[in-house]
């Protein structure tokens, strides 16, 4: 597997001096296998110079898996030049909108509407299929096999592990690890922790050994504690994820858009320098980056 | 008048939350960093929130792989947020009216719901069921006369000629219901909870807590309910007639029904406790 950062950056685009060297497109990641299959985790402002190079080599085939919905995840999707051609084929696949009633496919065609976008999504040319992914779905592309695993956010979020020839890669989308509601001396916290833990160990045990994590880090540990119940992690709680599930190497991604170059490197030094890491090989995902698997 | 299956499943849909709670709900979720026990606590309460809430999560559009039986496990499953919009949009649909058509007390049936709920869950205490399944019990409890809403919602003439033919002639209410209306409150509840695949424990709640025979002495939490909706009524209505307790039951309680009854000396101050959140007039 060849695996391609093609935007890290979370919330909204943010291009500028600042943010040239870790990039300012918002997420989206390639994978292609050793036989040429081409898996995209999510749309966001990244995709458009993807679907640019894909362009090279017509017709396009891809399976695109959309982790949620949320703007930084979808917003690069009506750039994505394949799906104007004819004779492309595109599968995308995502969740359903439980609190609306929306599938993927009126949710994705609602931000091309009119007033949006001047094309509407039933003019696209390529042949699209839409399909509702539910929680731990396998679905075959290729010689890989793509799982969905729901994960804690705002919206319904599905985390994606792709494996192929024995490699395992895994994407969280936007993660923040559930917290006990109750204080502890409320007759509710005990049972409400069992339930935290339970929901921590099955992803732990989802990507146990995994070769290679993009995990949402979007917060300093600073910054976190006015930030709970946003949906994002900080640093200190994927370290740990990373060493409970015994991470070979991870990448921290999902950059906030007020992060500078330089304020990431320090981060990066500060985390380096600490003695407590486990033997995960960690990284600041960069757009551009390749990983090879 | 026979109802339509279909027709049922269309209607749930459709029933507004209780006031109280649609209140609180709304006044919780103005603030974008409302405390989520406290909401959680308001949903668990509602039996309509409750139930529209379980149908959500265990709906075929997660697939999970557990079955949710409680509102504190639905919030960890699909997030806070979502459970909190998911209340926002029934709170804003409207509020059940206070008064119904068919004269079914509102006020009256939830606060029963709610003492069954309770009730359900100090029995099971009681008789060592294990602490983290006890919360099923309590949900078992608040939702197992869902169908009676249905009812005096959607068929609120047919439904006051049941009330009143039971008042009259002393009836049990669920005869009634079906010989005039063809199903009674416990069938309704069943064909809900097994369209939206809630888990087994809640179905069995609903479709049998009246019945007279249990042929499975393992049916623990259909024995629960029949027995704290027993004990409710006769703690709530002091010429309460009880329905006999089926052997197994009385067996599975370890007493008679009034002794079992003593055993709950804390249901108005758990029911205080609930009450807090749906303001219970």
């Amino acid at each position: 597997m060849k695996i391609t950062l093609r935007g890290v950056r979370g919330s909204i685009p943010a291009p500028g001096p600042d943010t040239v060297i870790y990039g300012g497109n918002t997420t989206c990641i390639e994978i292609e296998t050793d036989e040429g299959d081409k898996i995209i985790i999510d749309g966001g402002s990244g995709i458009r110079a993807l679907g640019n190079d894909m362009l090279k080599q017509l017709p396009v085939n891809c399976s695109i898996f959309i982790t949620h919905t949320h703007w930084d995840h979808i917003q690069g999707l009506p750039f994505f030049a394949p799906l104007f051609i004819p004779g492309n084929t595109i599968d995308i696949y995502g969740s359903f909108d439980p609190v609306y009633m929306k599938d993927l496919k009126t949710i994705l065609a609602q931000q091309m509407e009119y007033c949006y976008f001047p094309v509407r999504e039933c003019e696209l040319n390529a042949s699209i299929t839409y399909t509702n992914l539910r929680d731990k779905q396998s679905v075959k592309v290729g010689s890989a096999t793509v799982t969905s695993i729901l994960i804690n956010h705002p919206v319904l979020n599905f985390g994606y592990k792709v494996e192929s020839h024995g490699k395992v890669f895994f994407f969280t989308g936007d993660y923040e690890q559930p917290e006990n509601i109750y204080e502890p001396e409320h007759d509710a916290y005990d049972e409400y922790q069992s339930l935290v833990e339970e929901r921590i160990q099955d992803l732990n045990q989802f990507i146990d050994g995994a070769d290679v994590v993009v995990a949402d880090s979007q917060y300093t540990n600073e910054d976190y504690q006015t930030k709970k119940g946003w949906g994002h992690s900080a640093f200190d709680s994927v370290i740990e994820m990373a060493g409970a599930a015994n991470i070979q190497s991870l990448y921290f991604t999902h950059h906030d858009p007020t992060r500078t170059d330089q304020q990431l490197d320090t981060i990066y030094q500060d985390i380096m320098e600490r003695a407590d890491l486990p033997e995960t090989a960690f990284h600041l995902a960069k757009e551009g980056t390749v990983i090879a698997l | 008048m026979p109802i339509e299956h279909e027709q049922l499943i269309e209607m749930v849909d459709k029933i507004p939350a209780f006031p109280h709670s649609v209140h609180q709900v709304l006044a919780l979720t103005a603030s974008a960093d409302c405390a989520p026990k406290e909401l959680v606590s308001v949903i668990e309460c509602d039996p309509i929130l409750t139930l529209k809430v379980l149908k959500l999560v265990n709906s075929a559009f997660f697939g999970l792989s557990k079955e949710i039986d409680s509102v504190n496990r639905a919030v960890i499953y699909v997030g806070i947020n979502t459970i909190k919009n998911l209340a926002i949009s029934v709170a804003t649909a409207g509020a059940l009216p206070t008064s119904n058509k068919a004269g079914l007390d509102m006020n009256q049936f939830w606060n029963h719901s709610l003492s069954v709920g309770v009730i359900a869950k100090q029995l099971a205490s009681n008789r060592d069921v294990k602490g983290s399944d006890v919360s099923s019990y309590f949900v078992a409890g608040l939702l197992h006369d869902i169908g009676k809403i249905l009812f005096a919602y959607f068929f609120p003439m047919e439904y006051k000629d049941a009330l009143t033919e039971s008042y009259e002639s002393g009836t049990p209410i669920y005869v009634a219901e079906k010989k005039l209306l063809t199903l009674n409150h416990c069938d309704v509840g069943a064909i809900l909870a097994k369209e939206w695949h809630l888990p087994q424990e809640l179905f069995c709640g609903m479709e049998r807590h009246h019945q007279t025979q249990f042929s499975d002495a393992d049916d623990i939490i259909s024995m629960a309910i029949f027995a704290a909706d027993q004990i409710s009524h006769q703690i709530q209505q002091k010429d309460f007639k009880a329905q006999a307790l089926p052997e197994v039951v009385e067996k599975w309680l370890g007493a008679p029904i009034e002794k079992a009854a003593e055993s709950i000396p804390n249901l108005m101050d758990e029911m205080n406790k609930a009450a807090m959140f749906v303001k219970l007039k």
